[in-house]
């Protein structure tokens, strides 16, 4: 399209001849992509802003109550009697609810006191109140700002001796215990392990002991264990510098560590661990048979009724409802193939499965399975563009018709076969139904690669942020408290696909650039 | 001028050599595209290390003709073919004919220049490696040889490396010749190899016909009669797929013997 110049004589000019159709195709295109800024914005500001230390009010209502909390959100109430705010006040443990609708006529006094605490505890959640004191297994009672100080100082060394001893389960207790069971009870193996625990014993009873007394807005008195605290903050002391440390910690700690609280709660690595390995797993399978059925389709086979056929065939499968494929999935990889391969290689482990449940070998292959038209129709393209001179030329040079395809026609092809995989891992990374059936968990904290052989483990269940979107957001035990969670992590999702798909997209420009532009096809 | 009657036979007019003198013999050849015929009954010898046209309008066959003389015809499941090619005597349908060989020995250039997604140095050596067993000094020899050859060393020389596809049209074309002749063919098939190029870079080509006629056995197809004029030795003029008389260039164009090969080449044809 001519751009016309807009501004003559101060007036907005339509372009000439173009007519209605050209505004309403250039509307519907503007439309789609303010829909998609604003799903982005709305992902971006519910997911991220989760993790800002944002102010803790502390209410004191017209009846003398008094809570400590995070305004939520603002509904009217009923009979035009004003508005009422519900705040987010935690402390689970004392009000069994984290929730607190508060009639806003009925605030008497709202401040923000400085010396607000939020603590975040690994039973019960949060807790919003005051550091009364700080009670050390040995040594002296501490309160007030002293306590503030010994507590930050105790968190830090309780971080390290948390990493000490998962690296000591992960990289001594497990291998030995796996070795155990491979070899049976040898001595030094027992005497090994026996050291093992005994060091993470010492390291967890070195975390035990210490003791907070808090104390919520309205005087009620709490013995915290200080081992099950995870941080602490206060948020009306803090800066924006300060807070915005806060926050990229928050940010990391989502991005790095496992999930807690069933989900409700924690990070989300070990999904975005799983999407990723999944969907690499996925595009190694589905590129090399993808990239075969389609010379074989376009360059091998006769051209006749039973090649349309096929084709259309393939086109179709691509409409397939991606629960089938599962459903597929389910019958035959899991039960037929797993069923099969556990009976010839595993059966001493029978009847616990192996490869016969989901696993991430399974779901990888249903995916392929999924994408394969994608990959085959996008393929077939690429070579249909490849003109016949270029077949001719290497075949006029004394070249089989496998030299032609493999030296010529194929290189040529790469692109395409980019873009297939790019189209392939755009659709199986946001799949979720067929997982259900063939692998994916709702917690599965270990990855499934380690330092143990074979490394990648193909038979384990692996967790999705598709699913983990899920399951947080209708399978937790308050659903409004994981909503943040849910939109943080739809926004990684997205992000994943993205970066995955740039990945590609970087590949083909790379190989596009080397020869030139491809564009003379 | 008065208009010539065609008295003559059916099967036109033609200059023969002995078997000695041509390199490639096709006798009888009928072609067929599914019902469509595309060459009937054809029948001509071509002379060793001349440049040999086939002019004709199109879709009188010539370049199917040519096509037939390397066998690219074999891809096609469509085309049925009667008759004999021989090259040097030998049938090239012979069953131990191996039909890569056989390209290798007849090498082709196409209407429009058809260099690979490769370097310029890649484009030439692609025929050698496909032969293998070649050192890379020997490759570039004849990497060297096949450009200083083909009239295109000068111009590339010192960018091998940057893509083919750099290249302007008239230099991929000769790049494409100097690619078949690495290979070291013995008949080389051009089909309308100047139709896409400028003027200049047609007389350059046109040139390189010329100088290759001493090692090679040239078979042109053109739509250019004034090109067939300037490089060829003899000319055969097909229409509908027959061949309807076969000369020497200077002979076919000043004094032609039928009236329908007179008729086009002044372009009076129906």
């Amino acid at each position: 399209m001519k751009v016309v110049a807009w501004h003559r004589s101060g007036r907005v000019r339509l372009p000439r001849g173009e007519g209605p159709w050209a505004w309403l195709a250039a509307g519907s295109v503007s439309l789609s992509l303010l829909l998609l800024a604003l799903l982005l914005m709305l992902l971006a500001t519910r997911g991220l802003g989760h993790f800002w230390p944002s102010d803790v009010d502390q209410v004191t209502l017209a009846d003398g109550r008094v809570l400590a909390g995070r305004a939520v959100k603002e509904a009217p109430l009923p009979d035009d009697q004003g508005m009422e705010r519900l705040y987010r006040t935690d402390n689970r443990d004392l009000d069994g609810d984290i929730w607190e609708w508060v009639p806003v006529p009925d605030i008497e006094t709202l401040s923000q006191p400085r010396d607000l605490v939020v603590l975040e505890r690994r039973r019960w959640g949060a807790f919003i109140g005051r550091l009364v004191a700080w009670l050390p297994a040995q040594g002296e009672r501490r309160e007030g700002a002293a306590a503030w100080d010994a507590l930050q100082a105790r968190l830090a060394a309780l971080d390290r001796q948390r990493d000490a001893i998962a690296r000591l389960r992960e990289e001594s207790l497990l291998p030995l215990a796996r070795r155990l069971e491979a070899e049976g009870e040898h001595p030094r193996t027992v005497r090994a392990l026996t050291e093992v625990q005994a060091r993470i014993r010492a390291l967890h009873e070195a975390m035990a002991g210490d003791v907070l007394i808090l104390e919520s807005v309205d005087g009620r008195r709490l013995r915290q264990p200080v081992e099950e605290v995870l941080g602490a903050m206060r948020p009306n002391a803090m800066g924006p510098g300060a807070k915005l440390v806060a926050w990229g910690d928050g940010v990391w700690r989502f991005l790095s560590e496992g999930p807690r609280a069933a989900n409700a709660e924690g990070g989300v690595w070990p999904a975005i661990f799983g999407t990723i390995l999944l969907v690499m797993l996925m595009s190694l399978v589905v590129t090399p048979f993808g990239v075969l059925a389609a010379v074989y389709l376009n360059e091998v086979a006769h051209q006749g009724r039973l090649t349309r056929l096929v084709r259309i065939g393939v086109r179709n499968l691509a409409g397939v409802p991606s629960i089938v494929y599962g459903v597929f999935g389910l019958g035959v990889f899991v039960y037929g193939l797993g069923g099969r391969l556990d009976q010839w290689f595993f059966e001493d482990s029978l009847p616990s499965p192996t490869f016969g449940t989901g696993g991430l070998l399974w779901a990888s292959l249903t995916l392929a399975l999924l994408t394969l038209p994608v990959v085959i129709v996008a393929t077939e393209e690429g070579l249909a563009r490849i003109p016949d001179r270029q077949r001719e030329g290497a075949l006029a040079l004394g070249a089989t018709r496998l030299e032609m395809l493999s030296r010529v026609v194929l290189p040529m092809a790469t692109p395409a076969m980019l873009t297939g995989m790019i189209l392939a891992v755009a659709r199986a990374a946001g799949e979720v139904a067929p997982l259900m059936l063939v692998g994916v968990a709702k917690l599965a904290p270990q990855v499934p690669v380690d330092g143990d052989f074979p490394f990648l483990h193909l038979e384990r269940k692996f967790m999705h942020l598709g699913y983990h979107i899920f399951d947080a957001a209708f399978h937790g035990n308050d659903v409004q408290a994981a909503m943040p969670l849910v939109y943080a992590t739809a926004l990684l999702l997205v992000l994943v696909i993205l970066v995955l798909n740039l990945t590609a997209i970087f590949l083909r420009h790379h190989l596009r650039s080397r020869h030139g532009s491809l564009s003379r096809y | 001028m008065p208009v010539k009657q065609d008295t003559a036979p059916r099967r036109g007019a033609f200059v023969d050599f002995t078997p000695e003198t041509s390199c490639l013999e096709i006798s009888g050849l009928d072609l067929r595209y599914g019902d469509k015929p595309a060459l009937r009954d054809l029948t001509l010898r071509v002379p060793r290390h001349r440049v040999t046209a086939f002019i004709g309008p199109s879709g009188c066959g010539k370049s199917t003709l040519l096509r037939a003389l390397n066998r690219l015809h074999d891809l096609n499941e469509d085309v049925q073919m009667e008759g004999e090619i021989r090259l040097e005597g030998q049938d090239i349908h012979a069953p131990e004919v191996a039909v890569a060989e056989l390209r290798r020995r007849v090498g082709m250039v196409f209407q429009a220049p058809n260099p690979f997604p490769m370097s310029i140095y890649d484009n030439v050596a692609f025929g050698l490696r496909l032969q293998g067993g070649l050192r890379k000094r020997r490759i570039d020899d004849i990497v060297e040889w096949a450009l200083r050859s083909a009239a295109l060393w000068e111009e590339v020389e010192d960018r091998l490396q940057a893509s083919a596809w750099s290249l302007s049209g008239g230099q991929q074309q000769r790049l494409v010749i100097a690619r078949t002749l690495a290979v070291g063919p013995e008949v080389l098939l051009l089909d309308e190899p100047a139709s896409a190029l400028d003027p200049i870079s047609t007389l350059k080509v046109e040139e390189l016909i010329r100088n290759l006629k001493s090692s090679l056995t040239l078979v042109l197809v053109t739509h250019n009669m004034q090109q067939a004029a300037r490089v060829s030795d003899y000319t055969a003029f097909l229409q509908d797929g027959e061949l309807v008389e076969y000369a020497p260039t200077d002979t076919l164009f000043t004094n032609p013997r039928l009236a329908r090969t007179e008729n086009y080449i002044t372009g009076r044809m129906a």
